[in-house]
């Protein structure tokens, strides 16, 4: 990639910040040129964002009709997925699965909504609620 | 890495780490799972670049790993207290510095403290152009993150000063381990092996949404986590660069221009990945497929010459 190259296109998902890519210049020398960010790198972590933002409202449509607990919004609010939300709080996947019911959700123990609280970073109380 | 050593006394570029640390590879990690899809390195784990740098330049590393959230800050506050430039393997999800769209539970990122101010330590982060801040619950968590590759508090400080390396003969030893990892690893999931194997499973996806996430994945290893971009072929070609002008081996000059144009065939795959995820190109996973299996061979060839110059060179 020759310097003049470096895609100054602009990515939002860089959040402002910039890039460093590595860039041949006009002496044949590579060297460290501040991009802006590339479209292609934007598409691709929008996909992934926009993939756990699209989950996450499902979850949370679910949890207001009542068909399921708040705790599967909040998974996918923190980008979990049930693999690593198992491996977060030690509990098994089975487990989380029950506990996506709303019956057995409301009757969990503090320590273990504790754990998910934790492991979520959030409050247990924020646990119970769905905001926007 | 190359910050710590610079620290140190040694005049370290960020290329001349990554190059004779031997950290540019390929592996295709079916089995390690990235948010339900596979794991895709483009380059060898942390730790093996640590040791690598550790090794060839006497640093007298030194690595830590903590049961309690507690001793692991309580350790690293003791050794910035004595002076220390700590490095950190941290997660990236739990950093509130980075970029909101760029957190995700990847916990292989590494960071460098280089002080602390109440409760905020003060942070040197390759994804920041300056140094950024972080509070001590929000660096807690981050260290302790459970999950695929947990840190476990890893932290990691030089106890040497490194004196001046014989570049040559370090350079030799590098580019000869890099060369074995991408051509002889007896695993066809690594090397080059592992480019034409992720290929045939591109190949094999059929045209719909899991598709685009699994080619989506791919790009983001490449370029987000891969720094400098192309995965990381271009920080490489200019290790190349430099190595060549430091000993005067000019043979690496032609190898580095070669890998450029391999780090743009990436991009170019990237590029028409992209496209198809968004919708502007018919999603064709075949024709990503044939890219990789291109690419794949490039990288081959390429690792064979570097082998071949590397076995060619007197030093």
């Amino acid at each position: 990639m020759l310097e003049k190259d470096v895609p100054q296109e602009g990515n939002a998902t860089l959040g402002g910040h910039r890039k460093a890519v590595y860039a041949v210049g006009a002496d044949g020398k590579l060297r460290p040129v501040a991009s802006r960010g590339w479209e292609a790198e934007e598409i691709v972590t929008r996909q992934a964002v926009e993939d756990l933002e699209r989950r996450a409202a499902d979850a949370r449509r679910r949890a207001l009709a009542g068909e399921a607990s708040p705790l599967e919004y909040h998974m996918y609010r923190a980008r979990m997925d049930l693999a690593l939300l198992s491996q977060t709080t030690g509990l098994w996947r089975w487990r989380i699965r029950r506990h996506f019911r709303p019956r057995v959700f409301s009757s969990l123990s503090k320590e273990i909504r504790q754990r998910y609280a934790e492991a979520l970073g959030i409050t247990p109380q924020g646990l119970d609620e769905v905001d926007a | 890495m190359a910050s710590l050593v610079r620290h140190h006394g040694l005049a370290l570029s960020e290329p001349m780490a990554f190059g004779l640390a031997a950290a540019l590879s390929f592996a295709y990690l079916p089995f390690i799972r990235v948010g339900g899809l596979p794991l895709i390195a483009y380059r060898m784990p942390p730790r093996f670049i640590i040791r690598g740098l550790h090794a060839s330049l006497g640093l007298g590393m030194r690595f830590e790993k903590f049961r309690s959230p507690a001793h692991g800050t309580a350790r690293l506050d003791e050794l910035l207290d004595a002076g220390r430039l700590v490095g950190l393997q941290t997660s990236v999800f739990w950093l509130p510095y980075f970029p909101p769209d760029l957190r995700f539970h990847f916990n292989a990122h590494n960071l460098l403290v280089y002080g602390r101010e109440g409760d905020e330590y003060l942070i040197s982060d390759p994804v920041g152009e300056t140094a950024v801040r972080c509070p001590r619950k929000d660096l807690e968590k981050a260290r302790f993150a459970k999950g695929v590759l947990a840190p476990k508090g890893l932290l990691y400080y030089a106890t040497r000063e490194p004196a001046a390396p014989d570049w040559a003969r370090l350079g030799k030893r590098a580019l000869t381990r890099t060369a074995r990892i991408m051509l002889y690893t007896p695993l066809p999931l690594i090397g080059v092996r592992g480019i034409e194997m992720l290929s045939s499973q591109v190949n094999k996806l059929a045209v719909d949404e899991r598709a685009k996430l699994y080619i989506g994945n791919i790009v983001r290893m490449q370029e987000e986590i891969g720094t400098g971009g192309g995965g990381f072929r271009f920080l490489y070609a200019s290790f190349l660069q430099e190595l060549g002008a430091k000993t005067g081996y000019r043979a690496l000059d032609a190898l580095a221009a070669r890998l450029v144009e391999i780090g743009d065939r990436w991009r170019e795959f990237a590029l028409a990945a992209a496209r198809m995820i968004r919708g502007r190109e018919p999603l064709a996973p075949p024709l990503l497929a044939k890219q990789l299996r291109a690419i794949a061979a490039e990288e081959r060839s390429f690792f064979k010459s570097l082998d071949a110059a590397r076995k060619a060179w007197a030093c």
